[in-house]
């Protein structure tokens, strides 16, 4: 039975969902170690113990570069915990870390990962879901980076002793690539887009509004969505896009909301679980794909929906 | 405004053959490998032809000895992607084209591009889109910082030359945070669909295109054996690829006033709330 290791570059007081969806994932093999490459909270050891974690190792380092110190902390963890599989989160700095680092130890890198079994076969999927396809490596550790939403989240009734060590490391040897200037983003009281279970998203059909969007999604306790014609319109956040260019979601419930449908759309969103969409035009090719559609003028549909819904929850 | 470099700039935009992602695209069930029958130019791909384009124009242009070569590498009909970046401002193209590259994953597929662009020698910059639109992976750019032992600037939403210093300036996303990052060159520069409105070529681009040189390597012209590519050379194996079954159309309502309503009786049905 293989050994996993879980990187995470950084780990707050409290997990999020996408990362203890990796320890979980993780808890299924013969050893579990987890390294992270920041301080370690307290709080944050106590929920690590509860996946069968044997060992954490912290590598605390240098805020003023960029990449570097994750490179250094995930090479030493590689090498100190001899696991066969590493598994990172999917997003775009953990896929580089994990690429490079298969090229440097000449090992493989699988990403869109679903699920990797206990014999290392990993599931993923291929051109924008619309492919379930199986991959191993052939080579060395294998690096894995695994799709929030994907592995149901599931800690163990009894949480076990976690040795805590730190990690050995080599500085970096990489050409260095100072950060300059850090922008915290807005905070959001929403779910992460990537992870939510409910996502309401809207396109060009919203013309400008998005209340209605956000208010629904308010109602479902979802994260708010968008097309490629929203956010370049200015109506939203460029990091609410869902597509070929943004971000892709598999959520269990998607709400699609004057949004055509369009093939670079549904590449954001056609592995949810279920699909309603609204939309004015009853030849939208959204309705191909929604379990449940309605036609008709979303600024009416939306809000009616997010009042009976509180209504029913009151 | 910052001061233009005095040392001309070779610069290798990297461009990719991707089949058109606005028709259904398919596995083929034998070889487990992309039908790449009906491809264009990875659309992403045009923001980094703008990039290297646009940041020549921004030290002096063409005129001041700066180069940008378009790179690829694919069968024969890759360097239909060539051609269109020609037209968009590249000054000359580069395409390997053997047979044996053909399964390559990420690793194989860096491996090959890093030896092509030491084989094009002493570049300062790799531009690349921010994905390919059919393998999607977009790590290919990471890999080959590492390889060329080249800082990473991948994810560009905005990019910033510095002449002077010869340095650039990126704003990426990363966690919670937008960071800007520099970086002395050399470099790989990987950029988004948020940094620049690529060009459509004129008809005097295309004309002009069609002067420009385009020069054919093989594996053994940049000094790389087969088995460093293709299947031998990758470090992982596609077992197996099958076509989702296609999503069912459920019911469609119009909304006679009530429709708000249904979708919350749904809802309900489906344990949704």
């Amino acid at each position: 039975m293989p050994s996993a290791l879980v990187f995470f570059n950084e780990l707050s007081d409290a997990p999020s969902k996408a990362q203890r969806e990796l320890l979980t994932l993780a808890s299924r093999f013969d050893r579990a170690t987890l390294a992270v490459a920041s301080e370690v909270p307290q709080s944050a050891q106590d929920v690590v113990s509860g996946y069968g974690v044997d060992k954490l190792l912290v590598a605390p380092g240098n805020d003023d570069v960029f990449i570097d110190h994750a490179l250094s902390a995930l090479a030493a963890a590689v090498k100190q915990s001899e696991a066969d599989v590493v598994l990172v989160a999917n997003d775009n700095f953990n896929r580089e870390i994990a690429a490079r680092l298969a090229v440097r130890l000449d090992g493989a890198v699988i990403t869109d990962a679903i699920d990797v079994s206990a014999d290392l076969v990993v599931t993923k999927d291929e051109l924008a879901g619309s492919y379930s396809a199986q991959a191993k490596a052939t080579n060395g550790t294998l690096f894995v980076t695994v799709k929030p939403n994907s592995i149901e989240d599931a800690p163990q009734a009894q949480g076990q002793q976690l040795e805590v060590q730190p990690l050995d490391y080599e500085a970096a040897a990489t050409p260095a690539i100072r950060i300059v200037a850090t922008e915290a983003k807005a905070v959001s009281d929403r779910p992460k887009l990537t992870e939510a279970r409910v996502v309401v998203a809207g396109g060009r059909g919203v013309n400008g509004d998005f209340g209605p969007v956000e208010d629904l999604a308010d109602a479902l306790a979802g994260a708010v969505g968008a097309s490629r014609a929203a956010t370049d319109a200015g109506w939203i956040s460029h990091d609410a896009q869902i597509g070929q260019t943004g971000v892709t979601v598999s959520p269990q419930l998607f709400i699609s909301a004057g949004i055509s449908g369009a093939i670079q759309q549904k590449a954001g969103m056609q592995t949810s679980k279920c699909i309603i969409a609204i939309n004015k035009d009853v030849d939208a090719p959204v309705f191909e794909i929604a379990d449940f559609g309605i036609v008709g003028d979303l600024a009416k549909v939306l809000p009616q929906a997010a009042e009976e819904i509180r209504r029913r929850q009151a | 405004m910052t001061e233009e470099t005095t040392v001309p700039l070779k610069i290798v935009v990297l461009v990719k053959h991707v089949p058109d992602v606005q028709f259904d695209r398919h596995i083929d069930s034998a070889s487990l490998r992309l039908d790449r029958s009906e491809s264009v130019l990875s659309e992403l791909d045009e923001y980094a032809v703008e990039a290297a384009v646009s940041l020549v124009e921004s030290q002096g242009g063409f005129a001041a000895g700066h180069e940008v070569i378009a790179a690829t590498m694919g069968g024969k009909s890759a360097s239909n992607s060539v051609k269109k970046a020609l037209q968009m401002g590249a000054s000359s193209g580069f395409h390997l084209n053997d047979d044996a590259l053909a399964g390559s994953d990420t690793v194989a597929t860096s491996k090959a591009l890093a030896a092509l662009i030491e084989h094009v020698g002493d570049v300062d910059l790799v531009v690349t889109g921010m994905s390919s639109t059919d393998a999607e992976t977009s790590v290919v750019p990471a890999q080959l910082a590492e390889r060329l032992n080249f800082a990473q600037l991948t994810h560009a939403l905005a990019v910033e030359f510095d002449g002077a210093s010869r340095e650039l300036t990126i704003r990426r996303d990363h966690a919670d945070r937008t960071l800007s990052l520099t970086a002395a060159l050399p470099a790989v520069l990987s950029v988004t669909d948020q940094a620049n409105e690529p060009r459509y070529p004129n008809f005097k681009a295309i004309m002009a295109a069609k002067k420009k040189s385009i020069t054919e390597v093989d594996l053994a012209g940049i000094g790389l054996d087969a088995e460093a590519v293709g299947a031998s050379g990758s470090r992982s194996v596609v077992l197996d690829a099958t076509a989702r079954p296609a999503r069912e159309a459920g019911t469609v309502i119009n909304d006679s006033g009530q429709a708000g309503i249904a979708l919350v009786d749904f809802l309900a049905e489906q344990k949704l709330i």
